[in-house]
C-alpha cells in the first residue's frame, strides 16, 4: 500500500503493508532513529510521536492511519535551529540518566504543553504516563515547568 | 388506540410485578408478552455484564481493563468529552480498529459511555431504567436504542475484541435476537 503524509514537515511517500506500525516505518523506512521501540504494546511512552496536535504510540498505530496527516518525530521538535522549550528545559534540568525512553517523554511533554500551557503536578501526572526505569520522574516534573516557564517567554532559544 | 395499548401494558407489567420502560413512539403491539419479554431480557443482561461491555461504563472517571476489569493502567481518565484528558486521549493508544502488532484493542469512537450511562454497581432493572431513559440515553427511543445494541460498531467490537480477550456469553446474532424480542414484548424490567 502506498501511503503518503507529512513527516517533519516534509512530504513522505513510502510502500509498506498497511499494518506496519508506523514506528518501524520512521525508524527502517526512513531512517530517524529519535523514536524508540521500548515496549511494543503501547505502554512505555518511548516510541511517542505528534499525530498533528496529539500525542499517539507509534507501536500501535498502523502506518494507513497517517495517510495526509501531519507527524512529528523528536527530530522535528526543534524549528530550524531554535531548540524547543521542552528540549532547552531537558537540557537546562539535566533530565536523562540513560536516556532512552527520553524522546516519548519529550514528546508527550510537549503535547501536553500545547494542550495546557501552564500545567501543574496533576496536569502533569495525568497527561504523561510515559515510563523510566532509571526513575527520573522528578526531573522530568521539573523539566516540564521549567518548560511551560520557558514558553510563556519570548522567543526560542537558539542551538 | 395509543391510550388503549398504554392501558393494556400498564395491566400486564402490574400483573407480573414488572416495570416497563415504554418509549412513546414505540407503543408495545397487544401480542405483546411481558414474560417473554422479561426471559430476553435476562440473557441480554449476561452480555451487558460482560467485561466487553462493562468495562466501558463505569460509575466513575477510570475505565477499567481486561476480562477482570482492573482498573486501567496508567492514570488513564475519562475526560470532559468521554475520550480522555487533553494530552492522553483514547486514541493515544486506541485507534479504530484492534491493532494485531501491540494487542491494543480499537474501535470507531473509542471512548467511555457517558457518565449518565453508567452502569457499575446498578441492578439489572437499574441498568434497563438508564437504557430507556431518554434523558441519559442520548435521546434514543426504543427503536433507536435496540439499533444501538444490535448494530453500533463499539458495541460490536465487543464480539471481536482481539487479543484471546473474552467474548460476551451470548454470540452476537443471538444477542440481538433477545435484544428485539425484549424490545418488541414490551422492553419490560425486573425492579431490583
Amino acid at each position: 500500500m502506498e501511503i503518503h503524509f507529512e513527516l517533519n514537515g516534509a512530504a513522505q511517500t513510502v510502500e509498506a503493508p498497511e499494518q506496519t506500525p508506523l514506528l518501524w516505518i520512521i525508524r527502517d523506512y526512513l531512517g530517524l532513529k529519535g523514536t524508540k521501540f521500548g515496549c511494543g504494546t503501547a505502554m512505555c511512552g518511548a516510541c511517542t510521536v505528534h499525530v498533528g496536535d496529539d500525542p499517539v504510540r507509534s507501536c500501535s498505530f498502523a502506518v494507513k492511519f497517517a495517510e495526509g496527516k501531519k507527524i512529528t518525530t523528536i527530530e522535528g521538535l526543534a524549528q530550524g535551529d531554535a531548540l524547543h522549550p521542552v528540549q532547552q528545559a531537558w537540557i537546562e534540568e539535566v533530565v536523562p540518566q540513560c536516556g532512552y525512553c527520553q524522546p516519548g517523554f519529550m514528546m508527550s511533554a510537549a503535547a501536553l504543553l500545547k494542550h495546557i500551557p501552564q500545567p501543574t503536578d496533576e496536569d502533569i501526572n495525568n497527561n504523561v504516563a510515559n515510563i523510566c526505569r532509571c526513575g527520573t520522574y522528578f526531573r522530568i516534573r521539573k523539566a516540564i515547568h521549567r518548560a511551560a516557564a520557558l514558553a510563556g517567554q519570548t522567543a526560542p532559544h537558539k542551538i | 388506540m395509543k391510550k388503549n395499548t398504554l392501558y393494556i401494558a400498564s395491566l400486564l407489567t402490574g400483573f407480573f410485578g414488572l416495570t416497563a420502560a415504554l418509549s412513546p413512539t414505540s407503543p408495545v403491539p397487544k401480542t405483546a408478552d411481558p414474560a417473554v419479554s422479561r426471559a430476553a431480557y435476562g440473557k441480554i443482561m449476561t452480555v451487558l455484564r460482560s467485561p466487553r461491555c462493562m468495562n466501558c461504563h463505569p460509575s466513575d472517571d477510570f475505565p477499567r481493563q481486561g476480562d477482570d476489569r482492573h482498573v486501567h493502567l496508567f492514570n488513564v481518565q475519562r475526560g470532559k468529552d468521554d475520550h480522555g484528558l487533553p494530552a492522553m486521549r483514547c486514541n493515544t493508544c486506541h485507534q479504530t480498529e484492534n491493532n494485531a502488532y501491540s494487542g491494543v484493542p480499537g474501535a470507531p469512537k473509542w471512548g467511555l459511555a457517558p457518565r449518565s450511562m453508567a452502569w457499575q454497581g446498578l441492578s439489572d432493572g437499574g441498568i434497563g431504567r438508564v437504557m430507556l431513559d431518554r434523558s441519559r440515553n442520548g435521546g434514543k427511543n426504543l427503536a433507536e436504542l435496540v439499533r444501538h445494541l444490535t448494530q453500533d460498531s463499539l458495541v460490536l467490537w465487543g464480539w471481536n475484541p482481539g487479543a484471546n480477550r473474552a467474548l460476551p456469553p451470548l454470540d452476537q446474532p443471538t444477542f440481538a435476537k433477545y435484544v428485539r424480542e425484549w424490545a418488541d414484548n414490551g422492553a419490560v424490567l425486573p425492579k431490583d
